[in-house]
């Protein structure tokens, strides 16, 4: 699986927090501005895979930290999570549930059931993208 | 009431962490649940019992009428009390018996799921939640009964028992779809009051046969009783709640909600009532026969179910009146008996009763309470059971049609009764001291006896005074079993009539019946023989034809080989998409190509030739690509047409997915030329024909609109109601976040799939 690319390896190290930072924030703004947690959620699979090729399994592993089958449950149990909210409020399930404060330093915040739902896909897409990828890399050894 | 139903299953949730921390009073401690709920249930009682009925309505799915309503009346909330006072005897019963048992903290997880289930479905309004909640409890009863899940006895009947309750589930749930249909409402508040329109209606036959499918099937009536005493295999504190107060009396609750909207008709009293009597006499009979503790208390609770089905099929007020109180006193009874099984097994190591007998000294109070028990289900007077069986005998003599065979099945079922009391209250107790596997030291701990002493002084409590039972609930349940007030009245002596004579009688005949018991079985021997051809033999025949079917269609469609399974799924698609484009007559729109600018002609002609080099190519890694620059293409397609998340979406998709083909190309074979020329046309052709139906599809959506556009509101409503500006983010994680919900439980299928799938063939090889 090694590519023994020094360039690759290289720019894999730097790209990876980027890569991974990028995929936070695409998360985040994907409300108002494209991005949302599908696309973040494959941009941060994107870079773990491409640290897999630039280095190897286990390294790629140790930098994940937890199993990718673990993202996966915690990804649906909060999309799950978050349909619930709405029930205690009398509204229908799935009814998204807002709640808006300032904050010094930040300015105004919206946190929202929704943002745990996106954050819910996003956990989900990064865990089903690296259990195939991984299994598969792994299954060529 | 939602708390309190959530609240079981989110106890269910931490119930291991709260066994770990509390040990050996994990029973003592998740009481408490169902201990609150029955107190909570308790402070409904004064309104139900003055009449009223109350409904609770939270919002759940309003776009498809579905909601989370309950609906508090006599006969739901004496279910519930039934299932959270019983449960509170089995939580705490089940700490002392399971104690050691390296599952148990898995078994508080399923007991109370399985409580709150049973919750649900006997409170529910909404048909929908009730269906629901009907499923998980023959999921966790299918859990609990094959709890020992390393005996393979325990699994195989814990699947019998799903399988049935689950094939009845589904012609229950069609039922209750033409019963929303035919009484206008998924609310059974209101389809009860709609009983004539639902009676009238052109669907009342099928829907009525459908609903009385999936009640016999879970109340184990004749002929899918076998289930039942098969899922004795469960552990005994399991047995005691599901075949006292719930899981098998789910069934009857079902007909006796159903009463005031289904019955009254010919149909209905002539299929309840003699489908339940024979069942009633069945379950008698095989109990008489058997020796297993369990068995016997199993087949016993077949004859109540079917008592129970029978009565609620007669349907005067009378009958009604006996099988709400027949309901109470046997859940009580049963309760008890079925822990003082667990007490007899766990004490002495005693499973049948021939292995049992004058074990009253050593386990004395055991003895006093079970015999208490043993009473009542024999109707001996004045226990509550008593009550039941004289109003039960009164409502068989007053049957509007087939007296004569009600009344003869329901005599030979008491003197049968009367027997089988006998051996349940005399023969452990009394006689000559036998040998038991384990001699008991000492009587069963307090947490063990707290459930039979309870409960069997309870039958005692409303045989004395049967105004309490009566005035507290059982006048209630009857009334919203019928539909309208009730004026009888419970009491313990009716004067010297024919059921009194009836009782006495069969005290005599079931006293000699017991005596001649070891005659009696032996004469009847031959019933082993004859059951080998009896119903469940029927079922297991059914399950290999499954089994068969199973095969033959994994042979004949899923044999392997990808490119079938990609045509099979590619011819239906394009002929269910034609034929429903044919049947509402949609239009191709004409293609107008005049205002194609340049740079779109350009990629056009990108897109045409990476698909021609896709489909000409003779390397598999230039295929890969080809497919590659082909999405993204199309993703260019969606910048250009400013859709840019689909078009970011489509980029990263596509990278990830040539990734994926290179990892998986590493490991095919070289590229040979497997298929003949003739196939290749054959599959050009299938692949012409998809092709061509999607592109007159989209050509269609040109000019053709079936329904008006929801675009337009997505627009609107996207910055107002979802605060965000992005509307296809808005769309997917607000206005449509269920198909997302939808769509990510597919995506973690797939992967767990591929997994599941290279892990185990990995470890085969090695």
């Amino acid at each position: 699986m090694n590519m023994h690319s020094l360039i690759l390896r290289t720019a894999g190290h730097f790209l990876l927090p980027l890569l991974l930072l990028f995929s936070v924030f695409l998360l985040l703004r994907g409300h108002d501005e494209p991005g949302g947690g599908f696309i973040g959620g494959l941009v941060a699979a994107a870079a773990i895979v491409l640290y897999l090729f630039s280095m190897d399994i286990q390294s790629a592993r140790k930098v994940l930290r937890v199993d990718p089958r673990d993202v996966l449950g915690t990804g649906m149990v909060l999309a799950v999570i978050s349909a619930i909210p709405g029930v205690f409020r009398g509204q229908p399930f799935f009814t998204a549930q807002w709640w808006e404060f300032t904050a010094p330093l930040f300015g105004e915040i919206k946190l929202s059931t929704v943002l745990i739902f996106d954050i819910g896909v996003y956990l989900v897409v990064i865990g089903s993208v690296l259990t195939i990828m991984l299994t598969l890399a792994e299954a060529e050894e | 009431m939602l708390y309190a139903i959530l609240s079981t299953f989110l106890v269910a949730a931490i119930a291991p962490t709260v066994h770990r921390v509390t040990g050996r009073s994990s029973g003592w401690v998740l009481g408490l649940l169902p201990a609150a709920l029955f107190v909570y249930f308790l402070s409904f009682l004064p309104a139900v019992s003055s009449g009223e009925s109350i409904v609770l309505v939270w919002p759940w799915l309003p776009g498809l009428d579905i909601q989370l309503s309950f609906l508090v009346d006599g006969l739901s909330l004496l279910f519930a009390l039934l299932i959270s006072g019983i449960g509170f005897f089995i939580v705490t019963y089940a700490g002392r018996y399971l104690e050691g048992h390296r599952d148990l903290g898995r078994f508080y997880v399923i007991i109370l799921a399985f409580m709150g289930s049973m919750l649900g479905l006997v409170l529910a309004d909404n048909l929908v939640a009730m269906f629901v909640f009907w499923e998980l409890t023959s999921i966790t009863s299918y859990l609990l009964i094959g709890y020992n899940h390393e005996n393979a006895d325990a699994r195989k009947y814990a699947l019998q028992g799903l399988f049935v309750t689950v094939g009845g589930g589904l012609a229950l749930l069609a039922g209750i779809i033409m019963l929303a249909m035919a009484g206008g409402s998924w609310e059974l508040s209101e389809i009860l009051n709609n009983g004539d329109v639902v009676r009238e209606h052109a669907l009342y036959l099928p829907l009525l046969l459908l609903i009385l499918l999936g009640a016999f099937t879970k109340s184990a009536q004749v002929p899918f009783h076998f289930w039942l005493p098969r899922a004795m295999a469960a552990p005994t504190p399991v047995s005691a709640y599901l075949h006292s107060a719930t899981m098998v009396k789910a069934g009857v609750y079902l007909m006796a909600r159903l009463n005031p909207s289904l019955g009254g008709t010919d149909i209905w009293f002539t299929t309840l009532a003699l489908f339940g009597a024979v069942t009633m006499f069945t379950g008698v009979f095989l109990a008489f026969r058997s020796t297993g503790v369990k068995k016997v208390l199993a087949y016993s609770t077949v004859m109540a179910l079917g008592t129970l089905t029978m009565l609620i099929g007669i349907g005067t007020e009378t009958a009604l009146m006996a099988a709400m109180a027949f309901l109470l006193a046997h859940s009580l009874y049963k309760g008890a008996l079925f822990m003082v099984a667990g007490i007899l097994d766990h004490e002495a190591g005693a499973k049948d009763f021939l292995q049992t007998g004058g074990l009253r000294s050593a386990l004395p109070v055991t003895a006093a309470f079970a015999i208490l028990a043993a009473l009542s289900l024999g109707g001996v007077i004045p226990l509550f059971g008593f009550v039941a069986k004289e109003l039960m005998l009164e409502a068989v003599l007053e049957a509007p049609s087939l007296g004569g065979i009600l009344a003869l099945l329901a005599v030979l079922t008491a003197i049968l009764g009367v027997a089988v009391a006998a051996i349940v209250g005399i023969r452990p107790w009394f006689g000559a001291r036998v040998e038991t596997p384990k001699t008991p030291h000492h009587d069963a701990p307090v947490a063990m006896l707290a459930g039979p002493a309870v409960l069997a002084s309870l039958g005692l409590i409303f045989g004395l005074g049967p105004g309490l039972a009566d005035q507290g609930l059982v006048n209630a349940a009857a009334a919203s079993v019928q539909g309208a007030p009730v004026d009888g009245y419970l009491s313990l002596w009716h004067g010297i009539n024919w059921p009194l004579a009836i009782s006495a009688f069969s005290l005599v005949a079931g006293g000699v019946l017991y005596w001649r018991w070891e005659q009696a079985r032996r004469a009847l021997a031959w019933v082993d023989r004859a059951a080998e051809y009896g119903p469940e033999k029927g079922y297991f025949k059914m399950m290999d034809g499954l089994v068969w079917i199973s095969e033959w269609q994994t042979r004949v469609l899923q044999n392997g080989y990808l490119r079938y399974y990609v045509i099979v799924i590619v011819v239906m698609t394009a002929g269910l998409v034609g034929f429903t484009a044919q049947l509402f007559g949609v239009g191709v729109g004409s293609l107008n190509l005049e205002r194609l600018e340049v740079h779109e002609m350009a990629i056009l002609a990108i897109l045409v030739a990476s698909m021609l080099y896709a489909v000409l190519t003779r390397s598999r890694l230039g295929g890969v690509a080809a497919l590659g620059s082909l999405g993204f293409t199309v993703a260019l397609v969606y910048v250009l047409y400013s859709a840019a998340d689909v078009g970011i979406t489509q980029v990263l998709v596509e990278t990830l997915t040539v990734i994926l083909l290179v990892l998986v190309l590493f490991r095919l074979p070289g590229f040979l030329n497997l298929s003949s020329t003739a196939l290749r046309i054959r599959d050009a052709g299938i692949a012409l024909v998809m092709g061509g139906m999607i592109t007159l599809l989209i050509l269609s959506t040109l000019d053709a609109r079936l329904f008006p556009s929801i675009s337009q509101y997505f627009i609107d409503e996207s910055v107002p109601s979802g605060y965000g500006r992005n509307i296809v983010n808005v769309v997917l994680v607000d206005f449509r976040a269920l198909d997302t919900l939808g769509e990510i439980f597919v995506l973690a299928l797939a992967a767990i799939g591929v997994y599941a799938m290279i892990r185990f063939r990995a470890e085969d090889r090695r």
